[in-house]
């Protein structure tokens, strides 16, 4: 057997690892706050736009969901120079990883929005609001609640999707467990330790994901606020319970 | 419907209200959904101030004509004007051209519209149900829409609710809150769609109430509605649809006593006895 703890403890804290795994967290979260805004304007352009606007988005969608996002990465940072295109490897890094993300998050922010009831459209278009304020003021803070807890599977899968990025020289924890394999040719303990940082880091995100969620879970309104429903409802158990008094 | 056959029409005994000019003018109304002709050449005047019930069995088009006379659903032809507005249009040199979305919800501000199912705002809370429009619709201040809120609030008898949720309230107490929304934005005519059918029984009178009470305050209001109590003491007048078309419409005493159409008769003997 040729496993070395000693040199799988010192990947762990290894000061390339370290880096590569802060890598990986900010360039999940830019990833995923460019992919949701991208998200956000194809389900409006899908739901709401012209004809134009709408096959764009459908395009859009279909492109990036039906093709792998290494091919996507490669052609980006390695294929668009070709035509004069020239991005570094961040750039290319994060807007690949946001565009395929953005493909993904339109259907859920679609779906999400289609989940509020018609009613509110009826009630704020009555008062006089344009589409953009019943949108922003009634819609989407309710939509809101249909859509975190996919956001947030989604978010779990954009931690480890950025490994793709390796292919690109992205330096995060993939690469970083890459170069560490390649100069102690200690391949295993390498790659062990990328796995354990990935599972530390999706591990601390579900933890934060559960309390999001457990937020938006909570009907809207104080916590103290008991629903009319369930008050008459537990009346009416109480009366039942009741001894009924002898005459 | 002219202005001759309207002063023949006697006013209500409950009050000494005078009745002003047309506030609203439908003329001519087509709408259909796809192959289902819906409105069918509807006219109708309402002047201002006056109290119009609309009765007629499920699927006549009463949701459908007030949907249209607020602008939530498009009119395929006639005209319908309300509050001063040609709604959905604008009139370019003798022709008529169609408004886009923002401009349709400047005419819209209005009219205030009340559902069925109340429709209140969820994610907020009652005052700021009844605040949201003018405050960031209008850009009205925001102290100054409070103090208006609250003094709606006490007027629909909800005075210690301006911090509720609406899934704290009951149904009688949603659409109150509901009407003081839309009453927020000082429409000049108020459209009612069945607005008490969603209620258990015991709350349907605290809605009606409030509804009589705002009749006699003046405001001009369109109301479908089957409760024929209510029609009595406010109506200035009642309205039955069937399929499609107004075929009977009389002031409330003729209305149920001597009416017209055989629909009518029909629609009466059904309603009064069960
Ligand atoms: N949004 C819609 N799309 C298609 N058909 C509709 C729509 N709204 C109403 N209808 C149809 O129009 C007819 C009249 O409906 P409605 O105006 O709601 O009647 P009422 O309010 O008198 O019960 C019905 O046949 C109904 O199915
Ligand atoms: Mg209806």
């Amino acid at each position: 057997m040729n496993w070395s703890w000693e040199i799988f403890f010192s990947y762990v804290t290894n000061g390339l690892m370290l880096q590569g795994a802060w890598t990986t967290v900010w360039l999940s979260v830019i990833s995923m706050a460019l992919g949701l805004g991208l998200g956000v304007l194809a389900a409006m352009m899908k739901m709401y736009g012209n004809r134009t606007l709408r096959w764009t988005a459908e395009f859009y969608i279909w492109l990036f969901r039906g093709t792998p996002v290494l091919i996507q990465l490669v052609i980006i940072y390695t294929g668009l120079p070709q035509l004069g295109i020239r991005l570094t490897v961040i750039e290319s890094a994060i807007l690949g990883l946001a565009l395929n993300e953005g493909a993904y998050l339109a259907e859920i922010i679609r779906s999400g929005i289609m989940s509020v009831d018609k009613g509110q459209t009826d009630a704020s278009r009555a008062v006089g609001m344009t589409w953009r304020q019943r949108m922003w003021l009634v819609i989407l803070p309710q939509a809101t609640r249909t859509i975190i807890p996919p956001l947030g599977n989604q978010f779990n899968g954009m931690l480890k999707t950025t490994s793709l990025a390796s292919v690109i020289s992205m330096e995060e924890l993939m690469r970083m467990a890459q170069m560490l394999a390649q100069t102690q040719f200690r391949v295993l303990e390498a790659y062990t330790c990328a796995a354990l940082w990935y599972l530390i880091l999706v591990s601390i995100w579900s933890v934060i994901q559960v309390r999001i969620e457990a937020r938006y879970e909570k009907p809207f309104g104080p916590d103290e606020a008991v629903s009319f429903d369930a008050k008459k409802a537990r009346r009416a158990a109480f009366r039942k319970s009741k001894p009924v008094k002898e005459a | 419907m002219t202005v001759e056959q309207d002063q023949e029409l006697p006013p209500r005994p409950s009050d000494t209200r005078t009745l002003g000019d047309p506030i609203v003018m439908i003329e001519n109304v087509q709408k259909s959904f796809g192959d289902n002709h819906v409105l069918k050449d509807v006219s109708l005047s309402v002047r201002k101030g006056e109290v119009v019930v609309i009765c007629g069995r499920s699927g006549s088009g009463k949701s459908t004509l007030l949907r249209c006379i607020d602008q939530l659903e498009s009119i395929d032809g006639g005209t319908i004007r309300a509050a001063g507005h040609l709604m959905g249009f604008r009139e370019a040199n003798g022709k008529r051209v169609a408004l886009r979305d923002s401009q349709i919800a400047k005419q819209q501000r209005d009219l205030g519209m009340v559902f069925q199912n109340f429709n209140l705002f969820p994610h907020v809370s009652v005052i700021e149900n009844i605040t949201m429009a003018p405050v960031r619709i209008l850009k009205r201040n925001v102290a100054e829409v409070r103090e208006e809120a609250r003094a709606l609030l006490r007027r629909v008898g909800l005075p210690d609710k301006e911090n509720a949720y609406p899934r704290q309230l009951s149904g009688g107490q949603q659409q109150r809150v509901a009407i003081a929304r839309a009453l927020a934005m000082k429409p000049q005519v108020m459209l009612f769609d069945e607005p008490t059918s969603a209620l258990d029984p015991e709350m349907i009178s605290e809605v009606l109430d409030v509804m009589v009470d705002l009749s006699t305050q003046g405001m001009t209001m369109i109301v479908v509605t089957h409760e024929m109590g209510f029609a009595r003491a406010a109506a200035d007048r009642v309205i039955l649809m069937h399929d499609g078309q107004v075929v009977e419409e009389a002031p409330p005493e003729k209305f149920f006593t001597n009416p017209e159409s055989e629909h009518t008769t029909l629609f009466l003997s059904k309603i009064l006895h069960h």
